[in-house]
């Protein structure tokens, strides 16, 4: 119902939206729950377990029952709470968790077996016959489970991450939390306010106060527009500081366009990450309700939730309303609603003391024992000196007193403290290093007490900033003292609700400790109290006072569950905006990318590398075809392909050689100028971290080269090796990698190739290296090869690179060979043996490759003393072979070797399968792999087995050289 | 989290690749017993409170960094260069 | 007192007053003949089998709080059994067996579901690597099914198979893999041992082991010095701290892993799915969550909790693999402290001290490993010998060189 003159909603701008298929009005401004109770919707959710209908229980995120579907144009949004959804035109919304329909739900049925479905009673059934919980038992359990539905689709919508720095992070904008932002602002601090509301304020604009013999409201104005004045304030709406993280780090999550019809380029949410030097927590508190029978009622509502109603929004759930307290902060409503013209039937305060209320019935000592009106509340009954009494009212207000909103001063690990005198847990002190607490979050609940709070932890955090703050007056406001008389549940028999959301009543929690689930932990996760999306925010302390009560403990003994981040929930979209598709990861283009693209190679990631598979040929219809084509051209003229994604590092001063000594196994320090070596590297533990060439330029210029995988990782190692181990040593390295491109040139005519490239025959030995000038431009010629043909790298400068790359293509195909991709270049290095990451996995040693003879005896290396160890060599560790089927059947990498007739289990596989490729040198599908003891073993027939992929096939054992086992043609 | 780096001053936890403890400093000399490769490699102090580990700046200046730091509370109570303040400046 | 369909039904009907306590709550004894530290899943099940299987009831399990409250109740719930190794494959194989008979044994409902674990693939060379796990698997007796794009697309529509950073090639399918309630498991547990008479002693932290003359005879705790000629450390994340008090330095590093946790959906996601180019993994509870996580926040800790680059890392993989869970929200994130040890592979050994045993370094796969975990450590307590699906657990397989790494990583306690 909407009440004319009240509320802070424009009623000059109407707005329409849907719920549940029905068209209703409201205001800019409304939420879609005041816009709701506007329309005199009673019921707009189904419980979890029980499916009861029930209805809007407060005004904010911690809102158990009204959540909703929003639909959009293109997606549904499940779980949103119709408390904090801002209306806007065209808004369409829709009930969840019932089956057909909200006012007829099915699985209501389930409230009638509730004495059946207590705490915790699936752990003691369906577990008979076994295969029936996979089949029966839990399909029924998920589908009558979960909340809303997402739709399946991709989430298309737009979302953004920033960084925010500041000197002082507010957090809540009301009384509290404007002071601390005002008087920290006008010291000249850079301050961001975040509030989670549309409208800053926060009780200030619900409860009809004064500041300064105005209404508060007229305050809040005035302070918000001298904040929009100063450059050094960062006002955020909207805005919800989700989670504290170590060093003054904060997660915020800012609702940029859900509060309006969806619009091109507008981000849903963005999720901030805050970096503040100080902090103020002002997060205000949370009412928390009464648990009675059946006070689960749609109609029965927080009275501060009735309050925000009445006051922001200028709707009331019911014309006649009865409020149940134990303490005085519902009296300020009561008068609000009578004075709006809403009849108060009467104020219910279990307190046989309460004070008298001008105007209103007031039943001192009274409880209420039920609440009846299963769509909506018609009736409660109560009990006051031992008489029992019924009142007609259509809304009942509740109030148990106030929780300090505490939760953000727990993300790292503080406990809060338990007062006796607030009935509350108020926030341990210094539990967030910079951290200050003010206002209600502190305890501190009068508006005085709020706006004194807030400016004495400006204050504080000026000085600690190295700030002096300005003298400030405080502006005069009420300091009622608060007086409550702690009570949780009234006795009585039904089901009394403490947790609405995940249906937990008084009787599961005593059940739970009768079950001697007594620690507070325990009693949470076998009740799920407080493990709902609302987390628990309105029914934590008081479970756990009732658990207290169950097992003779204190509230202060038995503690509390420990709150964790988000404060509330954020979208996974929001956390990981960035993250679609190709967003994931960096993505590393070869200079020769476009050129690659365009002859129709299909590009493959390596890595973040993206590499040409093959480059297929017209009339080709397979990658096999154009493969075996490739390699051919390579063993019989000449093939190009980019290898610059291999790491380059750049190393030079007058210990470098020393320094390649310590990390490569072999010797360095003995070779030439002019000259490659290949070396081995392993980790400190033994195994082998990568291998590749490197080459000594100069006196005191290396250059080292990396395998693709390992460039990062070896840079890495080097630092450390150097800035760890070589103190003094005169030695430095960069990575070079995206400084050159670099393309290998392999087969007969490399040699011809090179030289119509650079003009003159390139005079180079086998691992030999030298300037060269590549048509004016000033490159570097290595004479390497991955092939086993005759091979050349020749590198440009990057910039260069595309440029050569077509060059060299031209004049490869001119001479009958041209480009191959990266699946002939495996079947090139298998046939020639020659390892990769397939081969060096992160488990295999020098010994196991057949390389320990590249440990030198000669000196230290990294990793030497660890590749010692007993288990590091012998003939149990499988070792590197090569195979080749018997017939010519296809074999498959990932398989396991078998002796011929031994059985195919575990205790017998001696080996798998690495890397396998077709090799049309040697028409022949060849293998490299690991077998048990295998280099003893050459000529043997093993058996290769892929029981995933069918295959089973003899073969010989070999070498893992299968082409030029003598090496003839690299030297030629 | 944040370390502040000798040489770029503080920077989010995400710049930094973290390695283990300190220990891994503190390498065996050549031909060292295997019991004391075991315990540099492996064996680990691992305490509940202030512990000395290796941070690499590896999206900043590439300084390896020995950090010393609460593991219960994560708070930060020193940063230092391994090569040395002199070997830092250096680089940079 | 017996659960069951018709027990719930008989105290339904009369107000649900006469469940029992699902376990006792004793003083503790000056004397056991043996002491378990630690009331998480594997402390739990050491002593279910040390009574079950080797007939000895007079132990205690000391719990310094709850029972369940390390990383039992605080994990993302899979249960599988797909490992490569020798060593490791044998013994995970041997807990999914018994997993598939947990309830019945317990006669309590862990939930433990069966719903297929999907190890996606990226590229040709992870295809052979989850090829060669996928026949190891199958050699050891377990299941394995290797998925085309097209297989993966059978069953997970809705992952993007069209813009992903990262083309999905495939997925190796764990059919009797899936997930299992993880606190139940702890209850479980805890009642059937404390129904075979075994004293389950909460809030009792151990502030000493006592030895004599090289040989374990019990330890001191918050709640009374306790006799024991046998004495098992099963404390896995503080397991440096504990074995310390027996002068022991462990290979194990503490590190951090996060987990989330969404709102309550209704079913979705069907089953585990594992993303290891983005070191996401995740699955739907029975309740509707959607349960996920990622990697170590990789800097040792002990703080139960994580920093916001990796939250924002996992979340950023799940919205590259399946967009379609963006709108879901995370209600809850958590973390663990793992026992990192530095080939990624758990230790049940002996320790140098007579009768003082260790159960420890079971770095973030402990909760699968529970039911065999307990079964291997109460043959190794009863027997003295290392039951054989655990026998390369050893302590020494470090200094030895015999390691098990199935990442490949190397001797670095936080990249396994």
């Amino acid at each position: 119902m909407r009440i004319d003159g009240k509320g802070r909603i424009d009623r000059t701008r109407p707005v329409t939206f849907r719920f549940d298929g029905r068209s209703y009005a409201g205001y800019r401004g409304d939420t879609l729950a005041s816009a709701l109770i506007a329309n005199d919707v009673r019921v707009v959710g189904r419980s979890f377990k029980y499916h009861r209908p029930r209805g809007i229980l407060t005004a904010g995120p911690e809102e158990p029952n009204a959540l909703v579907e929003v639909v959009g144009p293109a997606n549904q949004t499940p779980n949103t709470r119709a408390t904090v959804q801002e209306l806007f035109e065209g808004l369409v919304a829709r009930s969840q968790n019932r089956w057909p329909s909200l006012g007829f739900d099915l699985l209501e049925v389930n409230d009638l077996a509730a004495p059946f479905l207590s705490a915790g009673f699936y752990y003691k059934t369906f577990m008979w016959p076994r295969r029936f919980w996979e089949g029966l038992y839990e399909p029924l359990i998920r589908r009558a489970a979960g909340l809303g539905r997402l739709s399946g689709k991709h989430d298309e919508g737009l979302y953004e991450k920033a960084w925010a720095h500041c000197d002082l992070l507010v957090i809540g904008a009301g009384p509290a939390g404007l002071m601390a932002a005002l008087v920290a602002a006008r010291a000249g601090a850079d301050v961001i306010l975040c509030d989670e509301s549309a409208e800053p304020g926060g009780r200030l604009l619900a409860d009809e106060g004064m500041i300064d013999g105005a209404p508060a409201a007229e305050w809040v104005a005035r302070v918000l527009a001298e904040l929009a004045d100063l450059p050094n304030v960062r006002l955020m709406r909207r805005t919800t500081v989700t989670g504290v993280y170590d060093d003054s780090t904060f997660g915020a999550l800012e609702r940029v366009g859900l509060h309006r019809s969806p619009r091109p380029n507008l981000p849903r949410e963005c999720f901030w990450r805050i970096v503040a030097k100080r902090s103020v927590l002002a997060a205000g508190a949370l009412e928390r309700g009464i648990a009675f029978q059946d006070n689960d009622r749609p109609g029965v509502m927080m009275a501060s939730a009735l309050a925000t109603y009445l006051n922001r929004y200028g709707v009331v759930p019911g014309k006649r309303v009865a409020l149940f307290a134990n303490n005085d902060s519902v009296r300020a409503t009561a008068r609000s609603l009578m004075a709006a013209g809403v009849e108060v039937a009467a104020i219910l305060d279990s307190r046989p003391d309460a004070p008298d209320e001008p105007g209103i019935v007031v039943h001192k000592g009274a409880v209420v024992q039920r609440a009846r009106g299963r769509m909506g509340l018609r009736e409660i009954s109560f009990t006051k000196d031992g008489r029992a009494q019924r009142l007609e009212v259509e809304c009942l207000g509740l109030s148990g007193g106030w929780n300090p909103s505490v939760h953000l001063t727990c993300h790292l690990n503080g406990r809060p403290r338990w007062s006796e005198d607030l009935a509350a847990f108020v926030p341990m002190e210094g539990a967030v290093p910079g951290m200050l607490v003010a206002g209600a979050a502190g305890g501190s609940f009068s508006t005085h007490g709020c706006l004194a709070s807030g400016a004495e932890a400006a204050r504080a955090s000026l000085e600690a900033l190295g700030r002096a703050a300005g003298a400030v007056e405080l502006p005069r406001a009420e300091d009622a003292p608060y007086v409550i008389a702690p009570l949780w549940a009234v006795a009585g028999k039904g089901r009394a609700w403490l947790d609405f959301a995940n249906d937990v009543t008084v009787k599961d929690v005593a059940l739970a400790a009768q079950e001697g689930f007594r620690s507070v932990e325990h009693m949470k996760r076998y009740t799920t109290q407080g493990m709902a999306p609302d987390q628990g925010k309105s029914s934590n302390v008081a479970a756990l006072a009732v658990l207290a009560d169950a097992t003779g403990r204190g509230i202060a003994e038995t503690g509390t569950t420990t709150f964790r981040p988000p404060y509330t929930p954020v979208s996974i979209a929001a956390m990981g905006a960035g993250g679609r598709g190709a967003g994931f990861a960096p993505q590393r283009f070869l200079t020769s990318d476009q050129a690659s693209r365009d002859r129709g190679a299909p590009m493959v990631e390596a890595g973040l590398w993206y590499r040409p598979s093959y480059f297929p040929k017209p009339g080709e219809t397979t990658w096999r075809e154009a493969c075996d084509r490739e390699v051919r051209m390579v063993r019989e003229s000449v093939g190009v392909t980019d290898v610059s994604t291999l790491g380059k590092i750049d190393i030079q001063g007058p210990d470098a050689a020393r320094f390649l000594d310590l990390v490569y196994t072999n010797t360095f320090s003995t070779l030439p100028v002019g000259k490659v070596r290949y070396g081995l590297m392993l980790r400190e533990d033994g195994h082998v971290l990568d291998d590749g060439t490197c080459a000594r330029l100069g006196d005191q210029h290396w250059l080292m080269t990396t395998t693709t995988a390992a460039a990062g990782l070896v840079m890495r190692h080097l630092d450390f090796v150097s800035q760890a181990f070589c103190a003094g040593w005169q030695v430095r390295f960069a990575s070079v990698t995206e400084g050159w491109a670099q393309f290998a040139i392999a087969g007969p005519k490399a040699r011809a190739l090179v030289a119509s490239a650079l003009g003159h025959a390139p005079d180079l030995p086998f691992m030999g290296c030298a300037p060269v000038t590549v048509q004016g431009v000033a490159g570097r010629l290595f004479r390497i090869s991955f092939s086993g043909e005759e091979g050349y790298e020749l590198a440009v400068p990057t910039r260069y690179g595309e440029a050569l790359f077509r060059d060299l293509t031209a004049r490869a195909e001119t001479m009958g060979g041209g480009l191959y991709g990266m699946e002939a270049l495996n079947v090139l290095r298998i046939e020639k043996g020659f390892i990769t990451h397939a081969e060096i996995h992160g488990r295999i040693t020098a010994f196991d490759i057949g390389m320990e003879k590249m440990v030198s005896a000669k000196k230290d290396c990294i990793g030497k003393a660890a590749a010692a160890r007993p288990g590091m060599t012998g003939p149990a560790r499988a070792q590197l072979v090569g195979l080749k089927p018997l017939t010519d059947s296809v074999i498959t990498a990932g398989a396991h070797l078998f002796a011929q007739g031994v059985d195919l289990v575990r205790e017998q596989s001696a080996g798998y399968v690495t890397s396998v490729g077709y090799s049309p040198t040697l028409h022949s599908h060849l293998a490299l792999a690991f077998l048990d003891n295998g280099r003893a073993r050459h000529g043997e027939t093993v058996r290769l087995v892929d029981r995933l992929r069918g295959v089973d096939v003899l073969c010989t054992v070999t070498d893992p050289v299968f082409h030029d086992p003598k090496g003839e043609k690299l030297r030629a | 989290m944040r370390l502040t780096c000798p040489l770029c001053g503080p920077r989010d936890r995400r710049e930094f690749y973290y390695y283990g403890a300190a220990d891994y400093l503190a390498r065996p000399a050549e031909g060292a017993p295997p019991e004391a490769w075991d315990d540099y490699l492996h064996l680990r102090d691992n305490p509940a409170g202030v512990t000395q580990d290796l941070w690499y700046h590896e999206q900043g200046c590439c300084s390896w960094l020995k950090v010393t730091r609460n593991t219960v509370t994560h708070e930060i109570l020193a940063v230092e260069s391994v090569a040395g303040a002199d070997a830092a400046e250096g680089r940079a | 007192m017996r659960y069951s369909g018709f027990r719930v039904i008989a105290q339904g009907l009369f107000g649900n007053t006469g469940w029992k306590p699902a376990w006792r709550d004793p003083a503790p004894k000056a004397e056991y003949d043996a002491v378990i530290i630690g009331g998480g899943g594997h402390g739990l099940s050491t002593a279910y089998y040390l009574a079950k299987n080797h007939g000895l009831t007079n132990i205690a399990v000391l719990e310094k709080g709850y029972l369940g409250s390390g990383n039992i109740g605080r994990n993302t719930t899979i249960v599988r059994a797909n490992y490569f190794l020798p060593g490791n494959s044998e013994f995970y194989s041997h807990s999914l067996k018994l997993w598939e008979g947990l309830e019945a044994d317990l006669n309590y409902n862990v939930m433990h579901s069966q719903r297929g674990l999907i190890n996606l693939f990226h590229s040709d060379g992870q295809r052979d690597a989850f090829a060669r796990r996928g026949n190891a698997m199958i050699n050891q007796g377990d299941d394995a099914v290797l998925l085309d794009r097209e297989g993966v697309r059978e069953l997970l529509p809705y992952l993007d198979f069209d813009n992903t950073r990262f083309p999905i090639y495939g997925g190796l399918l764990h059919p009797r893999g899936g997930t299992a309630r993880h606190d139940a498991v702890a209850w479980g547990y805890a009642r059937a041992v404390d129904r075979r008479g075994v004293d389950l002693i909460q809030n009792c932290e151990v502030t000493g082991i006592d030895i004599e003359n090289g040989r374990v005879t019990g330890v001191q705790t918050t709640r009374g010095a306790i006799r024991a000629r046998k004495v098992g450390m099963v404390v896995a994340g503080r397991s440096g701290q504990v074995a310390a008090m027996a002068g022991l330095r462990l290979p194990i590093e503490s590190h951090i892993l996060q987990a989330f946790v969404t709102e309550g959906l209704k079913p979705v996601i069907d089953h585990v799915i594992s993303f290891g180019m983005g070191h996401f993994y995740i699955s739907q509870s029975d309740k509707g969550g959607l349960v996920f996580g990622g990697d170590l926040d990789f800097y040792a800790s002990y703080a139960s909790r994580g920093n916001l680059p990796m939250v924002e890392h996992v979340m950023e993989a799940g919205m590259t693999l399946m967009p379609m869970i963006g709108r879901a929200r995370v209600l809850r994130s958590w973390g663990g402290i793992m026992d990192m040890t530095p080939d990624g592979s758990p230790i049940i050994d002996r320790t140098p001290v007579d009768g003082l045993f260790i159960d420890a370094g079971w770095n973030y796969g402990g909760f699968k490993a529970v039911p065999a975990s307990g079964y291997c450590m109460a043959h190794l307590m009863a027997t003295g010998e290392s039951h054989p699906v655990a026998a390369r657990f050893r302590l020494n397989r470090f200094a030895t060189g015999h390691l098990l790494d199935e990442e490949g990583t190397g001797s670095q306690h936080n990249l396994h």
